[in-house]
């Protein structure tokens, strides 16, 4: 049983000092700035809400918010279960298992606007691979102009780039599971699927957990990648929050633009509240949150 | 047959993984007239020049000591402060815990691209003064660090029995004797994952780092930005420091692995 010690804020002081100072006052500052009007070299007024509203209706983040939500499910329904498959095929020791994590660690390795750049090379259709290959099944593919190639390209990338995660996590929860389990399942006859289901996930929840929200809050908040392989476009197709969010930065909107990061934070935190509310509880057979 | 389909998955996904990369690789050897014309994989006129050209350039070497530094500094950092903040969550309950746990993690999900500007004031002249330092950046880094390295290191302490504090207690150990000599020793491989968390995420985060920073602390994704020229990019240049970029982690991958392979499962969720 864990004591009840208010010792516990002394070792916490240092982290929550630090992590206090660079949250609160930036965040602070932008909702300071969300309810005013704020012009270079003018004076700035309060304005209320003026500045949420005009968001609320701004059709270009309502649109994005929309493709915001499409995209972080498709990352997350293609990342999460491949990730499993892959960890389990992952070889357990000796040399392939050194080269497989590895390989398989070095897209998260990279700098995120070297991701945009290798995905720019290898998919432009003057100089990538992909287009060859759709060329050999007379597909023109072409990213920069076809809207549905170029929202592909990027649901794809991200897939490349951080199915990889959920897969190290997944390998290492996988690798802290007792032999006994499996022994024990076998014993009693179980099939390997539901082995699977009764024994692996279960014990990968605590590692998924971890997973599923970071890859939540980072597909939701992706900007640079994007950017770097299709500038947004063609037209509108795929540019995310942060993209729009940008843009109304570089215009000195600083009002709405503060609004809008707001709005933008509060979606993710939900989101990721109630996630980590039902993976807290999932499977354990209890409403309250477990004991910390 | 499950075993050729599992190894037919896993070769199908693993190509996938490598052409991308391989990609690049050929591009870093190739001479910019060839990537423009030809398309393979296997570069037609070897040529070592790009390599040479970043290699030998002062301002990529410093942008990539810059990236290393900060990098460095940030880990450092997010350990000392988090391993005792993650053996508090693990070993006591006090006032608000749970919800401390999670406000942690909310430092995460702030959109960086308006946030940034506050930042930039806060670490600028009439904030902290640290504006172009590597300490900036490290500092900054340290938002999504911390919270992400006081859950992995939970979740390692938690694993440890209780019982091992109470009996080196009753061993007449001090605390900081039993959490250096003891407790550290055991959950070094947590600390190893930690570390590589930190690391990670510090060293591919770019929109904190380029905004800053100027000229001192310049980061290679800064270096990267600027050599992106209106006339085109340097496909054979940029290929390589993209190759480059891979190294530190590789090399920082392969000293961890045994801790990703030792395996986190217990703990808090």
């Amino acid at each position: 049983m864990k004591q009840t010690n208010q010792r516990a804020w002394f070792f916490l002081l240092p982290a929550l000092i630090i992590v206090a100072i660079n949250a609160f006052i930036p965040f602070m500052t932008v909702i300071n700035y969300s309810f005013i009007d704020k012009l270079q070299g003018l004076p700035s007024f309060w304005i209320g809400l003026e500045n949420y509203s005009s968001v609320l209706q701004n059709n270009n983040f309502r649109q994005a918010v929309g493709r915001q939500f499409a995209f972080s499910f498709l990352v997350l329904a293609i990342q999460v279960p491949l990730g499993i498959l892959i960890s389990l095929g992952m070889p357990k020791k000796g040399i392939g298992a050194t080269a497989t994590l590895i390989a398989i660690g070095l897209p998260l390795l990279i700098p995120w606007q070297v991701v945009g750049i290798i995905w720019r090379a290898f998919t432009r259709s003057d100089l990538g691979f992909v287009p060859i290959i759709f060329n050999q099944f007379n597909y023109n593919y072409d990213a920069a102009l076809n809207s549905a190639d170029a929202w592909w390209t990027v649901v794809i990338m991200d897939v490349w780039h951080w199915t990889p995660l959920i897969a190290l996590l997944c390998y290492s929860g996988l690798n802290a599971i007792p032999d006994a389990y499996y022994q024990a399942a076998r014993i009693d006859g179980a099939s390997r699927l539901k082995t699977f289901w009764v024994v692996t996930l279960p014990r990968l929840r605590s590692v998924l957990t971890i997973g599923i929200l970071l890859r939540f809050m980072d597909s939701f908040r992706i900007y640079i990648e994007p950017t770097m392989v299709t500038g947004g476009g063609p037209g509108n197709t795929t540019a995310f929050m942060s993209d729009v969010l940008v843009r109304q930065a570089q215009a000195f909107n600083f009002g709405p633009a503060a609004a809008m990061s707001l709005i933008y934070f509060y979606i993710i935190l939900i989101i990721s509240y109630v996630f980590f509310q039902v993976l807290t509880n999932a499977g354990t057979g209890s409403d309250q949150p477990q004991e910390a | 047959m499950r075993r050729i389909l599992s190894f037919l998955g896993m070769t199908l996904y693993f190509a996938f993984l490598a052409m991308p990369l391989l990609w690049m690789l050929s591009m870093s050897f190739k001479t910019t007239d060839e990537i423009l014309t030809v398309r393979s994989f296997i570069p037609q006129a070897f040529t070592w020049q790009n390599y040479q050209t970043v290699l030998t350039d002062p301002g990529w070497r410093s942008a990539f000591f810059n990236s290393l530094l900060y990098v460095f500094i940030n880990t450092v950092i997010t350990l000392i402060v988090a391993l005792p903040a993650a053996y508090a969550f693990s070993r006591y309950k006090f006032r608000g815990d749970h919800h401390l746990f999670f406000w942690l993690l909310t430092n995460r999900m702030a959109p960086g691209a308006v946030f940034v500007l506050p930042f930039v004031q806060l670490y600028g002249r009439e904030g902290l003064g640290l504006f172009d330092t590597h300490w900036a950046v490290a500092l900054a880094h340290t938002l999504f660090s911390i919270p992400l390295a006081v859950w992995i290191l939970e979740g390692f302490m938690s694993g440890i029995p209780k019982a091992i504090d109470e009996t080196a207690y009753i061993d007449g150990y001090s605390f900081p004797g039993f959490f250096f000599k003891i407790f550290t020793p055991l959950i070094a491989p947590g600390i190893g994952v930690a570390a590589f968390f930190s690391f990670m995420f510090s060293w591919v985060e770019v929109i904190m780092a380029s905004n800053l920073t100027r000229t001192n602390a310049r980061p290679l994704a800064v270096a990267l930005t600027a050599s992106l020229g209106a006339e085109g990019w340097d496909w054979g240049v940029i290929a390589a420091v993209g190759v480059l970029t891979l190294v530190p982690g590789a090399v920082l991958i392969y000293f961890v692995r045994n801790n990703l392979a030792k395996g986190f499962a217990l703990g808090r969720v």
